[in-house]
Parts: structure tokens; sequence; C-alpha cells
């Protein structure tokens, strides 16, 4: 099975493709001028017909997302461009970012020509200098050049702000990037209205991820009916899956959906490191819950069949955990995520992942107590679906999938001296002694 | 902290450059303040009471906003970091292939644990949630960039140019 066709990623290794000159030499902006050719209401149902979902996360349909924009309406519009990569796992922006920024900016025209956008901002989170340099001198040239910029777009003007993050998960939330961009806390916002209707500044406003941007160069160029030709019915097209762990090459790797996943993990990274046996994948980051090692040798990588198999695609990044890793470190480290990251603003989220997070440390600390397990279970629900976003239930749903399905673990380092998995891996710290 | 009292900080003329450009690049001036306090920290190193009025002022915001907005983003610095300012990620992945091995590895060379800075101003150290660089981990991030594929050998290395005042960077290879 070919697993591999690669339409984001196919010019990541091409030398000098970061500038325009290269990227253009490479078949870049040659969208622009079939793009031109067409009405804007023609391009959102070419995108729509594609299938193309959003790759940040949630899976939402690209050009249904554009089409709730109110189309006659005396105020300006604006696009978000989420570049706030933060999802534990998730390092696949930023090689677009880095090795085809062009490819975005190219894509940033097609979403502002079909929805009526003449300023875009791409939300980077803080800590990328790099991609925020390589980007910005991408977006320098397409000024200079007149790709984008005053009356670029038929006419109209296009206008490019790279924003630069200062550290916050909870920013890569549609509407919690919404608030950061107005210079605020970045609490995300009560929804409705959604952004469609009531974004940043007031305005109508697309938030899109970088991913799901920079698809729309190939779908123009090609056709809907090409990119909808690949993967499944309902999950169409590639998606860039980022594969770390205890594999033996981790990276950024192009798939195809409708694969098997596992399949998918072992050609693309060589399987698991030194031999080991396979114990478990999180398929979609840190948020999704955790499939055992027979689920993920018997599931499709598609949206579907990842959510048949109760998990999600999520933002594509594919964890793998070998048999020595220890579940109950892994919930003590996600859970500490989560309780940092949480803004604080509803209780279920502020107090329920800090509880979690306790919880799981005292267990692993070997100070669990044998009500804590059925403790956990019954925190889990009360979180979710009761908070403005779902960062609550990004906690909650591993959480509840680690208990359910390596209840043994937890229960071992409660009821026994000698769990059968002590640390992460060789060298990790020994809870005796360790500061963690 | 509800000082107002006139500052001695002022952007120097490079970012006022950038400051006045960025005013013309959204269509309100709270917009401004992360872009605005970036600025201001790069310039100073940190945000002190007086930066961060002075970054209200010429936004014309109030100033608890923006110190709301300082205290919020984990980014911005209240305090003064070392010289070479190590963030050690520290989530799943990183977990996995040996971060706390790192951190001990750091608490030997340089003698300080997460939250500490050295004496002599040299290194500040802290650990961080994920960021972004799970297929190269362990990693961390030190000087505004990232060192990736991290082993105790690199990061020993990494240190001792540090120390001697070479170039962290050209340290960064297996």
């Amino acid at each position: 099975m070919k697993t591999m066709t690669k339409i984001i990623s196919a010019r990541f290794d091409i030398e000098g493709n970061h500038k325009l000159g290269g990227y253009k030499s490479n078949g870049g902006y040659q969208s622009l001028d079939k793009l031109f050719s067409m009405q804007p209401d023609e391009v959102i149902d070419e995108v729509k017909k594609s299938g193309l979902r959003g790759r940040g996360g949630a899976g939402f349909p690209t050009g249904m997302k554009w089409s709730f924009v109110p189309k006659n309406i005396d105020k300006p519009k604006y696009l978000c461009v989420n570049a706030d990569e933060g999802e534990p796992g998730t390092f696949k922006d930023r090689m677009i970012l880095d090795f085809d920024p062009h490819a975005l900016i190219e894509g940033i025209m097609i979403c502002c020509y079909a929805v009526g956008i003449e300023t875009a901002y791409v939300y980077i989170r803080g800590e990328y200098d790099h991609q925020i340099a390589r980007f910005s001198a991408a977006v320098g040239a397409a000024y200079d050049a007149g790709v984008i910029g005053k009356g670029a777009m038929k006419g109209r003007n296009l206008d490019i702000v790279v924003h630069k993050g200062a550290g916050a998960y909870i920013c890569g939330e549609e509407t919690g990037l919404i608030e950061s961009l107005e210079g605020k806390k970045g609490q995300p916002r009560p929804k409705p209205p959604f952004p469609a209707v009531e974004g940043v500044f007031g305005c109508p406003t697309v938030v899109n991820n970088v991913e799901t941007i920079a698809a729309l160069p190939w779908i123009m160029n090609n056709g809907a009916d090409a990119y909808a030709a690949i993967g499944t019915e309902k999950s169409t097209g590639t998606m860039l899956f980022s594969i770390s762990g205890m594999v033996e090459r981790p990276g950024v790797y192009e798939g195809t959906f409708g694969v098997n996943l596992w399949d998918f993990i072992e050609e693309s990274t060589g399987g698991i490191k030194d031999g080991k046996k396979l114990k478990a994948v999180i398929p979609g980051g840190s948020s999704s819950p955790i499939l055992t090692a027979e689920e993920a040798r018997n599931t499709a990588l598609d949206y579907e069949s990842i959510a048949a198999a109760g998990s999600m695609v999520g933002s594509g990044a594919i964890m793998v955990l070998d048999e020595d890793t220890c579940i109950v470190k892994a919930l003590e480290v996600i859970t500490r995520f989560y309780a940092h990251e949480s803004c604080g603003q509803c209780p279920p989220c502020r107090e329920g992942t800090h509880w979690l997070h306790q919880i799981a440390k005292r267990i692993r600390a070997g100070k669990g107590r044998p009500e804590d397990i059925d403790l956990i279970s019954s925190i889990c629900p009360d979180m979710m679906g009761r908070t403005v976003c779902v960062l609550a239930d990004a906690a909650a749903m591993p959480t509840a999938s680690y208990i359910e399905k390596f209840r043994h673990e937890f229960e071992a380092f409660i009821d026994t001296a000698s769990p059968p998995v002590r640390h992460l891996q060789p060298g990790g710290v020994n809870p005796e002694v360790g500061r963690l | 902290m509800e000082s107002t009292a006139p500052t001695s900080f002022s952007y120097d003329a490079d970012n006022e450059a950038k400051f006045q450009d960025l005013l013309t690049k959204y269509p309100t001036k709270q917009a401004v303040v992360l872009p605005a306090l970036w600025l201001a920290q790069d310039q100073f190193g940190y945000l002190t009471p007086d930066l961060m009025d002075y970054v209200a002022k010429r936004l014309e915001r109030p100033p608890v906003q923006v110190y709301s907005v300082v205290e919020f983003y984990t980014m911005f610095h209240t305090r003064p970091v070392g010289e070479h300012h190590i963030q050690v990620c520290q989530t799943l992945t990183c977990t996995m292939r040996g971060c706390e091995d790192l951190q001990d590895l750091i608490h030997d060379e340089i003698g300080i644990g997460p939250g500490e800075m050295t004496k002599d101003g040299k290194f500040s150290f802290e650990t961080v949630e994920c960021l972004g660089s799970c297929g190269t981990a362990p990693m961390m991030r030190m000087d505004n960039r990232y060192f990736e594929g991290l082993s105790r050998e690199k990061l020993k290395r990494i240190l001792q140019a540090c120390k001697e005042g070479r170039n962290p960077a050209d340290e960064d290879h297996d």
C-alpha cells in the first residue's frame, strides 16, 4: 500500500524553496491565474467539494467554515492563521513555515480572495523564533515582488501581518487566539457568536490552521475532484503526521487517509526503537484518548476510523509508547501539562486539571490510595462539556482512557511495592530523589 | 503596582521605528500590547513595572490591563534571566526520551535546578511545557534558538561553550 503521497511536504526537501524565486521555480504561485479567473463563491464551492477539513485538531470542513462568513456586511473581515502549534506531539506547522512558507502565503491569498478579506494575521507561537524569521522574510519578499500588498488581489489589497505569541497553549484555541491577538489574556470566548460572525476586533473572522491553508494551492491547481479522490470518502486528501516517541526515526510524514495506522507508523519510522514491543499509540496529540497496541494495529488512519476506535485524528500528532513506557508516569506528565495550561476562567478545568495531576503524581510516587483510581474516574466526566472551551475535555478524555485501558498499571503502583514499570526510560529520575 | 510615575525607560530609535510601524498594522491600540511588550523585553531583558507602565502609556491602556497580560504569558519575564536562559521541554515525548536525565545533568554541570539562576547571572534554568519539537526530543531552547536531539555529551559541550564564552550554537551537532 502506498502510504506517502506528497502534497503538503512535496517541496520540504528542495534547497532554496523557502525563497520566492525558489518557490516559483518549483511551481509556486501558479494557482493565482486560475484563482483570479474564478468568482469568490466558486472558490468556496471548490474547497467544499475537495472535502478539506481543518488540520489544527477539530477537523471541521474548511469550505463550510468559510461559507459561514456573512457576505454583505459593512465591516472588514479577517483571516487568522493559527500557527500557535502547541498540542503536545505536534511539530508539523513549523515544517511548513520553515521549508514552504510561500505555500502558506499562496494559500492565504486563496482564502482571502474567496472570503473577501484584506488583512490576514499569522499568529505564530513565540518560541518559534526561527520560523517567525523565515516566514517574515517570505512575507517581505512577497510584498517586494507585489505578490501581496496594495491592489495585489485583482485590484484588492492584501496585507499579511506576522504576530508573535508569548507562550500559552490556550491561544491555539481559536477564540483564545482572537483574544490574544486583540492584546488580552488568551482566555477563550463562549460560542456563539462564532468567529465567522464576530471574531477579531468584532468583525467576521476565519481562523484556519497553517496546514489547512497550505493545502489550498494544490487543490486550486489540481482541482477539488483530484483532492477528493485521495483518501477515503469523508477523510479526503493527505495530512502531515508528526510521529514521535519510541520509534526509530521520529519525524513529520505525510500520510494518505485510510491506510492502516500501525503500518503507516512502521513504514514511515522504521518501527519501535531498539526492537522493543509496542505498548500503545496516542494518535492525535496528548488530548486524544490512548489506543492499545492491538487497537493501533486494527485501525485505519482517518477521521471516522479513529473516532470509531474511540479516539481522534486531532492535529495528527502520533506518539508511540513502547513496552518500557510507564502509563502512570505518562499520565503524571500530561496532567501536569493541562494543569499548567488551563487559562483559569472555568472552575471545572482550573480545579479539575490540578486534581488530576495531584492524584497522578501521588500514585506515581507510591503514595496512592486505593480509592484514587475511582476518584480519577469520577472527576473526568464532571470536567467534560462544562466549560467555555474544550481544554478540560482535552485533559479528561485521555485521562479516562489511560485508566480504562491500563488500570492494572495504576493498581500495581498502589497495591505493590514494586510496580511493573517504574521508569519511562532508562535514566529516568528515581522517584525517591527526583525533583519533579 | 499602581505606579504611574514618570519612567526613565523609552524605546531606542530602532524599537521606536518598529513601534510606529506596529501601530499601522492593527485597528486598535490594544492589539499592539503583545508586540510592544516584546520590544520592551527584547530591549531591557525583562519587564519591570516601569516598563509595563511605559507600554500602557504609549498605547493609552490602563496599566492593569498590561500587567494582566504579562502575568498570563509564560514568555514574558518579570525578573532578570541569565545571560543564557535554558528552557528544557518536559512534556510527554521529551520525558519518554530522557529529558529528566538532562535536567539532572544541568544541575550537575551548573549547580542550579528549575526556577533558579546562577549567582554570576550566567545561566538561568526552567522546565517548560511542549515546545513543538517532539520529533527531535529531548530538546531545549536557549538564546532564542532550539537545541534539539540532545544527548548528555552534546548538552555538556553546549554548556561548556557557554562557560567559556564561545557560541553554543557551534556545538549544536552530534
